[in-house]
């Protein structure tokens, strides 16, 4: 499968954008892990902009930066959203408020609480009507979101915003489940080359044992096994060389049982 | 888009498990709606539970994903001869060919809603015994179902609300479009569970009698479960008499509210417009439509306007969340495989519960059972945040 990146959204501790990301993901510059800060879209209304919970606020920032980058009006694009799970703070409030006696969960947590939140704020924010789908595979949420929407736009020659996200647990769910950091990354992946494109990508599933990409700088290796979503950093590190004049790359990325994400990433013509 | 062979299906409601036992009930007109005594659940009103989870076993190199939601799924899988079906179908194709597209929306939370009443009341930690990724986590149905059916293709669940189930249709349509499989189960399962019983009610839609979709005296949907599970694979070049295709597959979002349609059933009627697209039909090709149909006020009007603007008044449309409650994330397999049955057998299912029609609402609404030749149905699932999806399913020509 052939799609081509227009834009690029990234948000993670000492990853405060794309821009200000690239030379630290191509190796150029120092890794600094500083808390990834959380602000609520200013692309949403003010009432669900009080209501926006960090899986919302996290999910729309990447977005809006990749969908920006890509020069797209948002209402036009598809989406694909993928987290390992749903809201940590809204399910731990839900779970504790359950085990009391009262059980009064409040509406508004409710239906923050449903895994496509964000997908449904995302299109009440970009009056988008297209489709969308939010999925969910575990430790596999970004490989298998990237699979569909290189599908959507090979298949049905859709053009997608694929947009990925995943956040800590409270205690004592963290414990149980633990994240690193908070992380999220959206691409948007078009099915025919533009002159705002970035890089090409060739996605194949393989059967054979090629190694998993790995980050060499520690921290970074750190986030990309601790949280679901940094599983994307081999493949946002490859693009940040291409798109800087690099050589062609190949990421490999692991789709249990016995299956690998293979992307060639290469320059857009 | 290219139609699907759908060659095998099963499914569990608190109809029954099977297809023979939902058309049983479907003909005698037997709903599953009962006052509801779920757990330690204090509520009124009346919910669709299926009997028998608590007495399901998981295979015992599987009992990590021991949940009341993967139960339902290994019920569903039992039925009319389903995972035999893809046991064959495996060796046709290879286990790394099948892709497994399932939708829930609950997993197994109410392991965790049980674990959090656990919990040590000095240091808060969860009971040793509770395992996150196997049950609560929202993609372990998938997982359990792949490693239940011996598959390797790719597998992941779609949790869009309640639109999740008739969504991964159209998943394995693109997959299997783009060569990355030959087949895929498709499905899903959403079980009982105090966060979306008390969760409904906080938001007032919980009805205290059996629901009762387009009724004048509607007052709310009534939580039911189930699980469901289709084979799709690609279609034979002279399909045999009686093969079932799906024919189309289209989505939409309503981009107005989270838990609120658009009131015009703007979002509902283009995921219905898209369907009939790719599967390339006209309106008039549709004989009849199973609806979303929750029994809630402004669910059941935004239908209605999406339904007769697009579709007029004179095509018989139902609801059958009178029987079975509204299972949520498993509506939307629950609900294809009623009309799929529909199709087979002729039987267009009437609504039961449903006395007085609301006035306001001009769809040509069955109450009763009718019956007749079927070539084409479709099927509407909506969901909260404003997810839709539309499915056509019609005899292979």
């Amino acid at each position: 499968m052939r799609a081509y990146v227009e834009g690029i959204g990234l948000l993670g501790p000492g990853l405060p954008g794309w821009a200000e990301s690239r030379a630290i993901l191509a190796g150029d510059s120092p890794y600094v892990a500083t808390p990834a800060v959380l602000t609520a879209s200013p692309l949403l209304p003010p009432a669900e902009r009080r209501r926006s919970v960090p899986t919302v606020k996290l999910a729309m920032a990447v977005g809006a930066e990749a969908l920006e980058q890509a020069g797209r009006d948002p209402a036009t694009v598809a989406t694909v959203f993928t987290s390992s799970s749903g809201d940590p703070d809204t399910l731990h409030q839900i779970l504790e408020t359950l085990a009391t006696e009262e059980r009064d969960i409040s509406p508004t947590r409710f239906h923050n609480s449903v895994h496509n939140a964000p997908a449904g704020y995302w299109s009440i924010a970009t009056r988008c009507r297209e489709p969308s789908t939010s999925l969910s595979a575990h430790d596999e949420s970004f490989q298998t979101g990237l699979l569909e929407a290189a599908a959507e736009v090979s298949a049905d020659g859709w053009t997608v915003g694929l947009i990925a996200y995943d956040l800590p647990y409270p205690e004592p769910l963290n414990k149980v489940r633990p994240i690193a950091g908070i992380f999220g990354t959206a691409l948007v992946l078009t099915p025919q080359p533009t002159d705002r494109c970035l890089a090409r990508l060739d996605i194949d599933l393989s059967r054979r044992d090629e190694p998993v990409s790995r980050m060499a700088e520690v921290g970074l290796e750190a986030l990309r096994t601790g949280n679901p979503t940094g599983r994307a950093l081999p493949l946002l590190a490859a693009l940040a060389r291409v798109v800087a004049g690099g050589a062609p790359e190949t990421v490999v990325l692991d789709l249990p049982p016995g299956s690998r994400l293979v992307v060639r990433v290469g320059a857009p013509c | 888009m290219h139609p699907l062979s759908l060659s095998h299906m099963s499914i569990v409601s608190s109809l029954g498990a099977g297809q023979d036992a939902t058309l049983d009930a479907l003909r005698s007109g037997r709903g599953g709606l009962k006052p509801c005594s779920f757990e330690t659940v204090t509520l009124d009103t009346h919910i669709g539970e299926v009997a028998g989870v608590d007495y399901i076993r998981l295979p015992p190199e599987l009992a990590g994903y021991d949940c009341r939601n993967n139960r339902l799924a290994e019920m569903a899988l039992h039925q009319d001869g389903f995972a035999e079906a893809v046991a064959a179908a495996r060796e046709r194709y290879g286990a790394d060919r099948i892709g497994v597209f399932l939708g829930t929306s609950t997993s197994g939370i109410l392991s965790a809603e049980l674990a959090f009443r656990a919990r040590d009341p000095q240091t808060g930690a969860l009971p040793a015994a509770f395992s996150f990724a196997t049950t609560h986590s929202t993609g372990s149905l998938a997982d359990f179902v792949r490693c239940r059916l011996g598959l390797e293709g790719p597998a992941f669940v779609v949790s869009s609300a309640c639109a999740t189930t008739s969504k991964v249709f159209a998943n394995a349509a693109r997959m299997i479009a783009t060569g990355l499989c030959d087949a895929a189960v498709v499905g899903g399962a959403d079980s009982l569970c105090l966060t979306t019983l008390y969760g409904f009610h906080s938001l007032e839609l919980v009805s205290p009698t059996p629901c009762r979709p387009f009724d004048a005296e509607r007052s709310g949907v009534s939580l039911g479960e189930g699980a469901g599970f289709a084979l799709l694979e690609r279609t034979a070049p002279k399909p045999a008499p009686g093969t079932i295709h799906l024919l189309g597959a289209g989505e939409s979002n309503d981009a107005h509210h989270m838990s609120t349609p658009h009131p015009e059933g703007l979002g509902a009627r283009l995921a219905m417009e898209r369907a009939l697209a790719s599967a390339g039909l006209r309106p008039e090709d549709i004989d009849y439509v199973n609806l979303h149909g929750t029994a809630t006020t402004y669910g059941d009007a935004a239908e209605d306007q999406a339904i007769t603007g697009l579709l007029g008044t004179r095509i018989p449309v139902s609801s059958t969340k009178g029987y079975t409650g509204h299972t949520l994330g498993a509506a939307g397999i629950v609900e294809a495989i009623i009309s799929v049955l529909a199709l087979r057998t002729g039987l267009i299912p009437g609504s039961p519960q449903t006395r007085t029609l609301d006035p306001a609402l001009r769809s040509r609404y069955l109450q009763a059972n009718e019956n007749g030749r079927l070539d084409r149905v479709m099927t509407n699932s909506f969901g909260f945040g404003g997810s839709n999806s539309s499915l056509i399913f019609g005899w292979a020509a």
